[in-house]
């Protein structure tokens, strides 16, 4: 079974892909750099943001194998991670966007 | 297989998980999961009297109203590794780690758990991490506090921060590894039949333990982290004059630390709710709620955090949002006592010494819960916080559940684990003493707190009238450590000469009582087909029908 799980892992993600998974990772961290020392204002951390996401969604779905898994169980996995990560955020927002001195 | 009849008889010793193999590295490179789990009960024993330790030197220091037997940095340390030892190293794997981890595969019929290797490798995390705080104890120790605030930790402490948090990080992936396995092998491994409304409540209380395991071990690893950063490299992440915020600490450091009180009591409900409905030989009532209240428990519990962070500097609004939620996290805790309730109501009870726990965890659980409550209320939040009220609230749920539920499981399943049954006598004795003791300790800080005496506090000599309520509660932290102590000598000694347990000695449902006592290596002779709903003591108890014989 183990065995089956990984042949079709590889017949349906190819060496190359990692490679380019890989190099687009690095080519975005660049970006980052360089967009630091652009002023933007706060749109500053927005781009940084926004990238450090894509950055996060290419390696879960593709280093992590979420990309084309079959099975329900996974992607429950990833939703539920997904929701609590939310529920960090935005209940952590629920203190910081109500203070009346910042 | 199958042994001939005539040869039990004979006190044939049967093949089983302790005698399958002998020496050391029979034991360090083992992937069955029940001599995993013995590893891990003798390491958290360990450390359970590394931090028992510390507490008894803080409930000498409090003996008398001055600061008389260690000076204060010695007790800011006493209490941060008191606190560290007893959460990280011995409550969070204490039911999971021990009889999760023995328990969770036989009780769904597998022959092991999902990943084997991992299992064995959390426990070496563990031990890694376990090492690491020894050491960091051992050469200066640390004095933060376990909840280790910025910009204490990490700007102005100079004692092993870093060390501490190195191990505690280290320990935490040894919990996510668990986690998983759990998760894995109860979606994945349960026998044919076991299907989800079939599994004992156990099941259901580890998974959703795991789930929380899972989903906010990682919070706290990466808190570590960014505090080691600043510590380290000064990044602007705490502190506000390098552009952080001091607070983002503690809904970080909260949002894994709150539902990992979950992660301690959770447990402890999945062995209280298998323990009632055998001593009172009743079907659970209200399975679904139960199983269903669970996993409420861990979803709820991320939603609350913030209630330790009332008087830190929070908005008013977020106050009481999270007021407001702290309330609905009682709900599924209620539902559970209620059913607990229900389900003795009319039962046939027994009062051996696992359900005197059980019975001591529900009235204990019921009051820490309470003030729970209280506490979750924002104006007597602000009253009694840091004050021994909240010391008191959070013993009662974490030694007066947890840890209550903890030696409950180790006296029920003890029979199954050893193969020897413990004397009775005895564990009834120590679970009495545990009781009192504990109570003795315990509720005297609740008046203490109400009245107004601080936490972490090494010297009350302005206030001298606290001393009576001090010393009640010193002598019932030594009535509390005898309790502690007697069953780990009768445990011990029974492995020796206790009298052989049959396979099944309380007549308890559930498939790890169908498998010798202790059980063989690879759990069960015959892959288990279930057919019977959970708990089905009524089945249990009926007197034995005769076999109808189809005619023709």
């Amino acid at each position: 079974m183990a065995d089956h799980s990984i042949s079709e892992h590889s017949k349906s993600l190819p060496l190359k892909l990692y490679f380019g998974v890989w190099a687009t990772l690095l080519i975005l961290t660049y970006v980052t750099y360089r967009v630091a020392y652009v002023e933007l204002g706060p749109f500053n951390s927005v781009v940084a943001l926004v990238i450090a996401a894509i950055k996060a969604t290419l390696v879960a779905l593709f280093f992590m194998h979420v990309w084309r898994a079959g099975e329900k169980f996974i992607k429950a996995v990833v939703l539920a991670s997904l929701f609590f990560l939310l529920l960090l955020l935005g209940l952590t927002m629920a203190d910081y966007m109500t203070r009346p001195w910042s | 297989m199958s042994m001939p009849n005539v040869v039990p008889q004979q006190r044939f010793e049967r093949e089983n998980y302790l005698n399958q193999e002998y020496g050391i590295w029979s034991w360090l490179l083992t992937t069955d999961h029940k001599r995993i789990a013995l590893l891990y009960l003798v390491s958290i024993t360990f450390f359970f009297f590394i931090g028992g330790f510390f507490a008894l030197l803080i409930r000498l220091e409090l003996l008398t109203p001055a600061g008389d037997l260690v000076q204060a940095d010695t007790y800011n340390k006493l209490f941060t590794m008191h606190g560290m030892v007893m959460i990280f190293f011995f409550l969070i794997p204490s039911i999971p780690a021990v009889l999760g981890n023995f328990l969770v595969p036989m009780m769904i019929g597998a022959k092991d758990l999902a990943f084997p290797r991992i299992n064995l490798l959390s426990w070496y995390l563990y031990i890694i991490g376990g090492t690491i705080m020894l050491h960091c104890m051992m050469t200066g120790g640390v004095d933060t506090g376990w909840t280790f605030y910025v910009p204490f930790s990490s700007n102005y402490t100079n004692t092993k921060f870093v060390e501490a948090g190195i191990a505690i990080f280290i320990a935490g992936f040894s919990s996510i590894l668990t986690g998983l396995n759990f998760v894995v092998t109860i979606h994945r491994m349960r026998a044919p039949g076991m299907t989800w409304s079939r599994l004992p409540l156990f099941i259901w209380a580890h998974y959703a333990t795991s789930i929380i395991q899972l989903l906010g071990t990682p919070v706290i690893a990466i808190t570590i982290v960014l505090v080691a950063c600043e510590r380290a490299l000064h990044l602007g992440i705490f502190d506000p004059r390098l552009g952080g915020d001091p607070l983002l600490f503690q809904h970080l450091f909260w949002f894994y630390s709150h539902p990992a009180v979950y992660i301690m009591i959770l447990p402890s409900m999945g062995v209280v709710t298998e323990i009632i409905p055998c001593f009172s030989r009743k079907r659970i009532f209200g399975y679904s709620f139960v199983a269903l209240s669970s996993i409420a428990i861990a979803v709820f519990g991320f939603l609350v955090w913030a209630h330790h962070m009332f008087v830190a500097g929070m908005s008013v609004y977020a106050g009481l949002v999270f007021s407001f939620l702290s309330y609905a996290v009682a709900v599924p805790s209620a539902i559970k006592v209620f059913n607990w309730t229900a389900t003795l109501y009319k039962g046939s009870i027994r009062y051996d010494a696992p359900m005197l726990y059980a019975f001591g965890f529900l009235g204990l659980f019921t009051i820490g819960g309470l003030t729970g409550l209280f506490l979750a209320a924002l104006g007597i939040n602000v009253h009694v916080t840091d004050t021994y009220f909240v010391v008191a609230h959070f013993h009662y749920i974490m030694v007066g559940g947890a840890v209550m539920g903890y030696l409950g499981g180790i006296h029920f399943w003890w029979p199954k684990i050893s193969g020897k049954l413990y004397p009775e006598g005895w564990a009834r004795l120590a679970a009495l003493i545990v009781f009192l003791g504990f109570n003795l300790t315990f509720f005297p800080q609740f008046i203490l707190g109400y009245m107004g005496m601080p936490r972490r506090y090494w010297d009350y000599s302005h206030m001298p009238e606290f001393q009576v309520l001090n010393v009640l509660s010193t002598a019932g932290a030594t009535i509390l450590g005898v309790g502690y102590l007697l069953p780990m000598v009768y445990l011990l000694w029974s492995m020796r000469y206790g009298k052989p347990a049959s396979d099944n000695p309380w007549n308890a449902a559930g498939l790890e009582w169908k498998t010798a006592s202790p059980p063989p290596t690879l759990n069960f002779e015959e892959q288990p087909v279930v057919t019977w709903e959970a708990y089905n003591y009524a089945e249990l108890d009926a007197p034995p029908r005769m076999q109808e014989v189809p005619v023709g």
